[in-house]
């Protein structure tokens, strides 16, 4: 074979994979867990902040309110412990000065159903106001047309907030592996990440049966196409478990401000409905579980049968706080929900 | 564009060898693929074209371009092989997967796309990788022996196999990796210019870029350049028939005789596999058989003899069977190369069940990589690496010797 174009790859997988692809009788690759981090809590919170007149009765998100909803949900968050007295003293407890935070949008879905904009700008400002220089903060996914045909204008360079996607600066060359998935990762994640600030939208998936912030971590990854399998089971939870993205990911902020209940991932404004809300917790698992059981709601009420009964219901989120991922709580009785 | 090598082939710095067809600026948009280009590049390496005796030394490590983005157009042509369904959804009925795609989703092999209920190839003209090799690097051993191919390959694969030695481009979305345009005539013409009777398509999976592969067979047959396809014959039986119809030859990777080696280690199935063989075979297609032996997951006595029933069976004991060696690579580095004993057991397991044409590659020198008179025993085609010394066969495809047919396409 040609040995020169493979060297880099080699070397790293010899670094990297040595012992890790241990494939067994069975024949299934497996790989070992790494050090675990952010180990489940015994219980977790998920705050639901709702503002029916989010839209100020236009069309469009108001940017103020949707700041005072935004603010209202991190308060809400944290106000188990000490609670902050202020928004800025929310955002401060997840990150300091000096350190890079990212933000994954999901812009799939186009004007209809992404990541909200007046979101993802409140956010950004109470990031700065907490001490984060605007060039240290990215707003990202994975193609930069993508995010434009969201609204989302591109950034690059100067002191200010950045705005691009993987396109931009490429996957890394090396492959990371977790269970069954093998994948390289946006140099965004692994370059410019402390801080990892997920930021799903609320909506139905044709194969997954829900897309959350679990699934939202395939805009990550180069691969995501061969991990649709099984209605994206393990892979979802396995993605979640990659180091590089387990160790930074600190906050989820679901967009349901626009939700589809049907049809997704992309936009089918029929099956869709203004909820005018955002779901805001540190467990990605309890986000999923609750933002699942708000679209079963919305689907009973439109008289469509459970996913369940659809044969996609979204198995992964159950995995993903399996023993051997450990990534958050899906039972019911160990999360709480708070509706502010 | 990458140095590429055909899927299971493994022969480092073997003789005879590829010359690399690459444009020095090849992070940028794509463009397209001219000789300028290419010779820049076999000559930048040392690349000696007529006397195959270059080695892979360009530096030709994946970049991913980009500047290439996902809507270039240049490359978009409506798939042939798929159906509508309710609420802008397709199925694609290219591959046994038949991938339910919903709107600006892609199907598993990451290269089709279905944009407003209408499915897309991404892929068509967008090759990722262009070299002349030796088709026996192929390995074609029955088809024109001394020539070279024009090969080429685009970005994706409709399996995922652990040992894939192109996973950089198999398994990536076309616009993470380089690409140049190279349409259908111009591939053509391109392997007239460089004396190549056959183009192939070959290094990552065709059946995901067979539109492309169709265009180009079409082109090359008019300008008089036969196509030969490298292939996991994991494909629906009418596009086999459309697409793979259009080739003069076809190499199949049987990568198992085994459903669960199939299901874990390739995520594909064994049954599509051995109906396109049959079907190739009631085609009339010539079709050679690659059985990459990779160590303790498909190397039993079992295996081999099920695998060589089958195929004197379904096939004929006259259909070349070529058993290979296993490198590590991707998510299979935890393996040892196949001791050379072990590909001798396979031979001896398939020659014993009546097979007339069992070869054994990726390994250098092997006296198995030659071809015998299944008659007469004597030595009809020598082969050192990929290049065929001897060549004895007669005209009219017989032994010299004793006169015995020896299938396979002798002449151009
Ligand atoms: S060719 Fe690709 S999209 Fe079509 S069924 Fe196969 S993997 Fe799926």
């Amino acid at each position: 074979m040609d040995a020169v174009a493979s060297a880099g790859r080699r070397n790293f997988l010899r670094q990297c994979l040595v012992g890790a692809a241990a494939l067994g009788a069975s024949g299934s690759a497996a790989f070992p867990a790494p050090a675990r981090t952010n180990a489940p809590p015994a219980d977790s919170m998920v705050v639901i902040a709702r503002d029916p007149q989010l839209r100020g009765g236009g069309a469009n998100v108001d940017a103020r309110r949707m700041e005072a909803l935004l603010d209202r949900a991190m308060l809400a968050l944290f106000s188990r412990d000490r609670a902050p007295r202020t928004p800025v003293e929310a955002w401060k407890r997840l990150i300091r000065p000096g350190q890079t935070i990212s933000l994954k949008v999901n812009t799939l879905g186009g004007r209809g159903i992404s990541t909200n904009l007046q979101l993802v700008e409140a956010i950004c400002e109470r990031l700065q106001q907490a001490g984060i220089r605007p060039a240290d903060i990215t707003v990202w996914d994975r193609d930069s047309e993508e995010m434009e045909r969201a609204g989302f204008r591109i950034a690059m360079g100067g002191n200010r907030v950045q705005y691009f996607g993987t396109d931009r600066v490429n996957y890394e060359q090396d492959l990371v592996a977790y269970g069954s998935v093998g994948s390289r990762l946006s140099k965004i994640l692994t370059e410019r990440t402390d801080v990892l600030i997920n930021l799903p939208v609320l909506k139905d998936h044709d194969g997954a049966g829900v897309t959350l912030a679990l699934k939202n971590m395939y805009g990550v990854i180069h691969n995501p196409n061969k991990y649709h399998p099984n209605g994206c089971n393990p892979y979802i939870a396995d993605v979640n478990m990659l180091p590089q993205v387990r160790s930074r990911m600190r906050l989820t902020i679901c967009d349901a401000t626009t939700a589809m209940y049907e049809g997704g991932p992309a936009f089918k404004p029929q099956f869709s409905w203004q909820y005018n809300a955002l779901l805001v917790s540190q467990d990605p698992v309890a986000l999923d579980a609750t933002g699942w059981r708000i679209i079963e709601r919305k689907r009973a009420e439109n008289g469509f049968r459970t996913l369940e009964a659809e044969q996609r219901a979204p198995r992964y989120i159950a995995t993903a706080a399996d023993a051997q991922h450990r990534l958050g709580n899906c039972d019911r009785r160990k999360i709480t929900t708070v509706e502010v | 564009m990458h140095a590429k090598v055909d899927r299971e082939r493994d022969a480092p710095a073997s003789p005879g060898g590829t010359a690399h067809v690459q444009s020095p600026e090849m992070a940028d948009a794509p463009r397209l693929l001219d000789r300028r280009s290419f010779l820049m590049c076999a000559l930048a390496s040392g690349a000696a074209l007529s006397t195959g005796e270059f080695t892979s030394s360009l530096g030709a490590q994946p970049i991913f371009s980009g500047e290439q983005g996902q809507a270039n157009e240049q490359f978009t042509v409506e798939a042939r092989f798929y159906e509508k369904q309710k609420e802008k959804r397709i199925k694609c009925k290219l591959c046994p997967r038949e991938c339910v795609v919903g709107d600006k989703e892609r199907g598993y092999c990451g290269v089709r796309e279905n944009r407003g209920g209408t499915y897309y190839s991404l892929v068509h003209s967008r090759v990722c990788a262009a070299h002349v090799d030796p088709i026996e690097k192929k390995p074609l051993f029955h088809f024109l022996p001394g020539t070279t191919a024009f090969s080429i390959a685009t970005a994706g694969c409709n399996v995922n196999c652990k040992f894939c030695q192109n996973w950089d481009i198999s398994q990536v979305r076309p616009e993470q990796v380089p690409a140049q345009y190279a349409p259908p005539q111009r591939v053509a013409e391109l392997a007239r210019q460089y004396n190549c009777p056959a183009i192939a398509y070959t290094y990552s999976e065709p059946v995901v870029f067979s539109e492309y592969l169709m265009d180009t067979a079409d082109a090359g047959h008019q300008a008089g350049v036969r196509s030969v396809v490298i292939s996991n014959g994991y494909i629906q039986e009418e596009p086999l028939k459309a697409a793979y119809g259009k080739m003069d030859a076809v190499k199949i990777d049987l990568k198992a005789y085994s459903d669960s080696f199939y299901r874990d280690v390739v995520a594909g199935e064994l049954k599509p596999v051995l109906n396109t063989l049959v079907t190739l075979r009631k085609m009339g297609k010539w079709t050679e058989i690659v059985y990459l032996v990779v160590p303790t997951l498909n190397d039993g006595d079992a295996e081999f003899r099920g695998l060589a029933q089958w195929i004197k069976t379904n096939l004929g004991a006259d259909v070349p069977l070529h058993f290979t060696q296993f490198h590590p690579d991707y998510l299979l580095k935890n393996l040892p190369i196949t001791p050379v004993p072990t590909l001798e057991r396979a031979k001896a397991i398939a020659d014993a069940e009546g097979l007339h044409y069992v070869y054994i590659g990726n390994v250098p020198g092997h006296p198995a990589q030659n071809t015998y008179c299944p008659q007469c025993r004597r030595m009809l085609v020598e082969r050192v690496g990929f290049t065929a010394g001897k060549m004895l066969i007669r005209k009219d495809g017989n032994c010299p010797f004793c006169r015995h047919p020896i299938p396979g396409i002798w002449r151009a």
